[in-house]
């Protein structure tokens, strides 16, 4: 039974091996965008420091149960040992160890990668506000004043500054080949910063299950150069549909795999208004005074993260 | 009158429903008949229904474990099947409506009808008896427990019949499950289920708790029990912690459905977070009451059939203890994407890696216990090797999802899918599996088939890595959980290969059932005659296979943490003791059963708003309670003569297997 044990093993290690050095297929672990590319390299240094204890323990096993099988009389048989005080303190301080270690990396990393620092560049970030809808996306484009369903374009080598709500259930925006998700909640606003370091066609989803359209929820995020970019937004400018009150009661209900449309205007701080009819987390407050600094509305989650010095 | 409830309410235009429905009722009517045939109606009723043996009760819990199984794996197979054929744009055969109740019921039944009343009735079975207890502490209670888990399991199984389960994936945040989104009954078929099976396991927990503390043998110090009835010690402590956590947060659920509250609404002032923390500081200590006894049995049968004393026992009861303290402080990582900060990100990273900390050394234990051992290569043993290997992996992408910034990408992906399958599969079921093939002998008095249960094994474990190391390289690839159709050309090879690994698991499954057929078919000539099989280490192989009733004739001496061990070493086993005495032992009783029917009803009243029901139902269940308690029932005496006779039978056996008088291959092959 234990030869038979090798092979299996042997075929888990080529396939991991692939998952670590394969191509283009796996959109993970090859990256379009800054955040994702440190992303991808934290799973792997994490997963190689892990495999300093995985392996020797699964080679263990395999040895250890080949050497001392009850078939082999010539093996050492030591029925009472049952404790050693120097194998336990090894066993108890090899994996602290490497938790230490990779503590220390998951510490800096969660700063260095928390959704809400903004990037550091020189380049002026471009903000898009996202509303998860039942079941299709809502971009506005607030610079711009212009607004999308199921598509985003945007400059490529420019910091976006995603605002992300929702007027339904719960969502998680996420475009894998760029970098992290974040949840899309009802009266709150989280936020999340990303960047293309090339030009590209990108898939988004939602991540997180939110009913029966939920499958066809996509959307196409474009980073184009910013000459297209500025076209682009010309041409939606031209667009003969606009993103009124009316409007927006239409869209706002449940329709599934939606096509993209393009709205040349869109109600001023319709995002805000979104998140400001869930009242409930802060009852009684009126909160449209501040429009300035209209990212700290709503629930902001998140306070003390690094997103204060963005303001 | 009838509330909601109508004729609509069977889904006569589903066909696959409508097979399903009619294949279990054709089956359950013919097992009806079967029993009519045979005249067992009297000998289940007395035997098993109003049963309070608590090695009876562990009997039915896994049986009712077995049936969930097939259900559940069959919801897997669906939903697998689905998403090999729905690619590239096909639609596949199941619409959402149909395929988003599958993958709810999916994981409600695996953990809350499949794992928790395996894992409940090894406990059941083998806890009293490795503490030398003669039932538990309040045999009744335990009774009740498992009528309110059989309640859960008839709701579960009535909603694919009338009326529809639930689409909200197995978590049932809100605001996704609130009556804005989900005005169905499917949610309230949800909660009440998990709140009858949850009361249920609310009260096995404080049934144990107290039976390992003042129920055990005299001599037996906290520290010696045996290392299964410690896992599962902290199992029960995990219980009795988290799971009036999940009856609360189903009850605002219900408050919110029922009466128009707003406790975790999108509007005036609910906050759907709250669900999600509260569902996660009872999710999270779940998943380690699932392994947690599981541990218990790998370290049992590593022991045993290595015929060595396990490796640092003390240190596996704090490492235990480690790990169940330390699940309570870990609920966040299952969000990290909410955007809570930072710093309360790390934190959460930081204590869900430190868990690895002690399951390391329970891994490095495990290998220092077969170090410089004689490890016979049963069927029990492949499991525990399989799920070190196996539960490495699973551990190692576990803590690799622990990291927040590598959470981001893989949250709710494939991956994630991979990993607790990786872990509960590779882990829980290996390990329950292993202590059923285990204790089988112990209960029934026979071993099971070794060829099946090894061809079992091979099936299991193959079909796992072919089932989900594609899941692992979808996530990769950006396949997010809970599709019911993909049209991405390049996953659509990767989930062709899981589906066939769904296949080389349903063929184990085939070959578990096989084998239990033919041990029971072959029964007398795998007959356990000397009550253990194994040659054992702990208090349970020291008496008869299966067990009298009364467990043992007289307490069993424990002084060291092997009492069994010791007294085959000391030659102190197998004993006639000089006299017997009466036992006290509990009456059975219907109560139990009663209780759980009338709950039934209450449950399904609420869910289909027959209030009328709902109320005479429950004032129903109080009353019956009332009279129960007031009986006063003081239990029975067994005559030592009795005692006597029953015990001399056992010697008799015993005398002949010592002078080589029978033909039994099993107590033979494992003593020489």
């Amino acid at each position: 039974m234990s030869k038979k044990r090798y092979p299996r093993f042997f075929g888990f290690l080529a396939l991991f091996s692939m998952l670590l050095l394969s191509g283009c297929d796996y959109t993970l672990l090859d990256p379009k965008g800054h955040v994702g590319v440190q992303e991808r390299d934290l799973i792997i240094t994490a997963t190689l420091l892990m495999l300093l204890v995985v392996v020797p323990v699964i080679f263990m096993t395999i040895i250890f149960a080949w050497k001392y099988r009850a078939t082999n009389k010539s093996a050492t048989y030591t029925p009472d040992w049952a404790h050693s005080t120097r194998i336990e303190l090894v066993v108890w301080l090899v994996p602290l160890a490497i938790i230490i270690v990779l503590g220390y990396v998951t510490y800096k990393s969660t700063h260095a990668l928390d959704p809400y620092r903004p990037l550091e560049s020189d380049v002026k970030p471009v903000t898009i506000e996202v509303v998860a809808l039942d079941w299709k996306w809502l971009f506005i484009y607030p610079e711009q004043g212009i607004a999308t369903v199921n598509k985003i374009v945007f400059p490529a080598n420019t910091p976006i500054n995603f605002r992300i709500t929702s007027d339904s259930v719960m969502n998680s925006f996420f475009i894998p080949a760029l970098g992290g998700q974040i949840y899309a909640m009802a009266g709150m606003q989280t936020k999340l910063h990303l960047i293309a370091n090339e030009n590209g066609e990108f898939d988004g989803i939602s991540a997180n299950y939110s009913g029966a359209g939920f499958t066809g929820m996509k959307f196409k995020a474009t980073a184009t150069s910013q000459a297209d970019f500025d076209a682009w937004v010309a041409d939606v400018k031209n667009s003969p549909k606009t993103l009124a009150t009316a409007e927006y009661a239409a869209l706002a209900k449940p329709s599934e795999r939606n096509p993209v449309e393009l709205y040349s205007s869109v109600t001023p701080n319709l995002f805000q208004i979104i998140i400001d009819k869930y009242e409930g987390m802060k009852p009684g407050k009126i909160v449209h005074e501040k429009k300035e600094v209209a990212g700290t509305e709503g629930m902001d989650m998140g306070k003390h993260s690094a997103a204060q010095a963005e303001e | 009158m009838f509330g909601k409830l109508s004729l609509d309410a069977i889904p006569f235009h589903e066909p696959i429903v409508m097979i399903t429905v009619a294949m279990i009722a054709i089956g359950g009517a013919a097992l009806l008949g079967l029993i009519t045939y045979f005249k067992k109606w009297t000998y289940l009723y007395t035997e098993w229904l109003t049963s309070v043996d608590h090695k009876k009760i562990g009997v039915m819990y896994i049986i009712i474990a077995m049936v969930m199984l097939l259900r559940g794996f069959a919801d897997a197979v669906l939903m697998r099947s689905q998403l090999a054929m729905a690619t590239e744009g096909s639609p596949g055969y199941l619409p959402p409506e149909h395929y988003d109740q599958i993958f709810t019921a999916h994981g409600v039944i695996m953990i809350i009808f499949m794992a928790m009343p395996f894992f409940t009735g090894l406990m059941n079975i083998v806890v009293p008896l490795q503490i030398g207890a003669r039932d538990v502490a309040f045999p009744f209670l335990n009774s009740l427990s498992l009528y309110l888990l059989i309640s859960g399991v008839i709701l579960v199984n009535v909603s694919l019949g009338v009326g529809e389960f639930a689409r909200t994936g197995w978590v049932a945040y809100p605001p996704l499950s609130e009556l804005g989104y989900s005005p169905g009954v499917g949610v309230d078929y949800y909660i009440w289920a998990l709140q009858l099976s949850g009361l249920g396991t609310t009260l096995t927990g404080v049934n144990f708790l107290v039976t390992v503390l003042k129920m055990r043998t005299p001599g037996m110090k906290l520290m010696d029990m045996p290392i299964f009835t410690w896992t599962c010690t902290w199992a029960n402590v995990l219980i009795v912690a988290s799971f009036p956590i999940l009856t609360g947060t189903l009850a605002f659920l219900t408050l919110d459905r029922y009466l128009d509250f707003h406790i975790f609404t999108n509007e005036l002032g609910g906050n759907p977070m709250m669900y999600v923390n509260l569902f996660w500081a009872w999710g999270h200590p779940e998943v380690y009451i699932l392994i947690l006894p599981a541990f218990g049995v790998f370290s049992e049968v590593i022991s045993t059939f290595t015929g060595k004393r396990l490796f640092g026992h003390h240190s596996m009861i704090y490492a235990s203890g480690a790990i169940s303290i330390l699940g309570f402080m870990v609920w966040l990582h299952h969000f990290f994407t909410m955007g809570s900060g930072a710093s309360v990100n790390a934190f959460f990273g930081l204590a869900t890696m430190l868990i690895s900390i002690p399951t390391g050394v329970k891994l490095f234990n495990w290998l220092f216990t077969i170090y410089q051992g004689r490890l016979r290569f049963t069927a029990p043993v492949l499991w525990t090797l399989g799920f070190m290997v196996t539960f490495s992996i699973g551990g190692m992408t576990g803590v690799l999802l622990a990291i927040p910034g590598a959470d981001f990408v893989l949250h709710n992906s494939l991956f994630v899918i991979a990993h607790f399958h990786n872990v509960i599969i590779g882990g829980a079921v290996f390990g329950y599996i292993a202590g059923f093939a285990f204790w089988f002998p112990k209960a029934f008095g026979f071993k099971l088939n070794e060829k099946w249960g090894k061809a079992a094994f091979w099936f299991w474990i193959s079909g796992f890595y072919v089932a989900f190391m594609p899941l692992y390289a979808l996530g990769f690839m950006g396949m997010t959980r809970r599709l019911n159709t993909t049209d991405n050309p390049d996953w659509t090879p990767y989930l062709h290969v899981a589906f066939v690994g769904a296949l080389l698991i349903a063929v184990g499954i085939a070959c578990q059932l096989i084998q239990i057929f033919v041990s029971i078919r072959d029964r007398e000539q795998n007959r356990d005659l000397t009550g253990d099989p194994w040659n054992g280490h702990t208090l349970e192989w020291s008496t008869s296979s299966p067990p009298p009733f009364y467990n043992f004739a007289e307490m069993p001496k424990a002084n060291e943490i092997d009492p069994w061990y010791a007294a085959k070493r000391d030659g102190e086993a197998y004993k006639v003791p000089a006299k017997y005495s009466d036992i006290h032992m509990p009456n059975n009783t219907a109560t139990g059963m009663v209780m759980g029917g009338l709950l039934t009803v209450f449950g399904f009243a609420m869910i289909w708003h027959i209030f009328w029901l709902a109320a005479v139902s429950l004032i129903g269940t109080i009353v019956y309670f009332v009279i129960h308690a007031a009986r006063d029932d003081q239990g029975y005496m067994v005559p030592a003569s009795e005692v006597a006779r029953i015990e001399g039978e056992q010697h008799a056996i015993l005398a002949r297997v010592r002078n080589g008088q029978t033909n039994s291959p099993v107590n033979k092959l494992e003593q020489a």
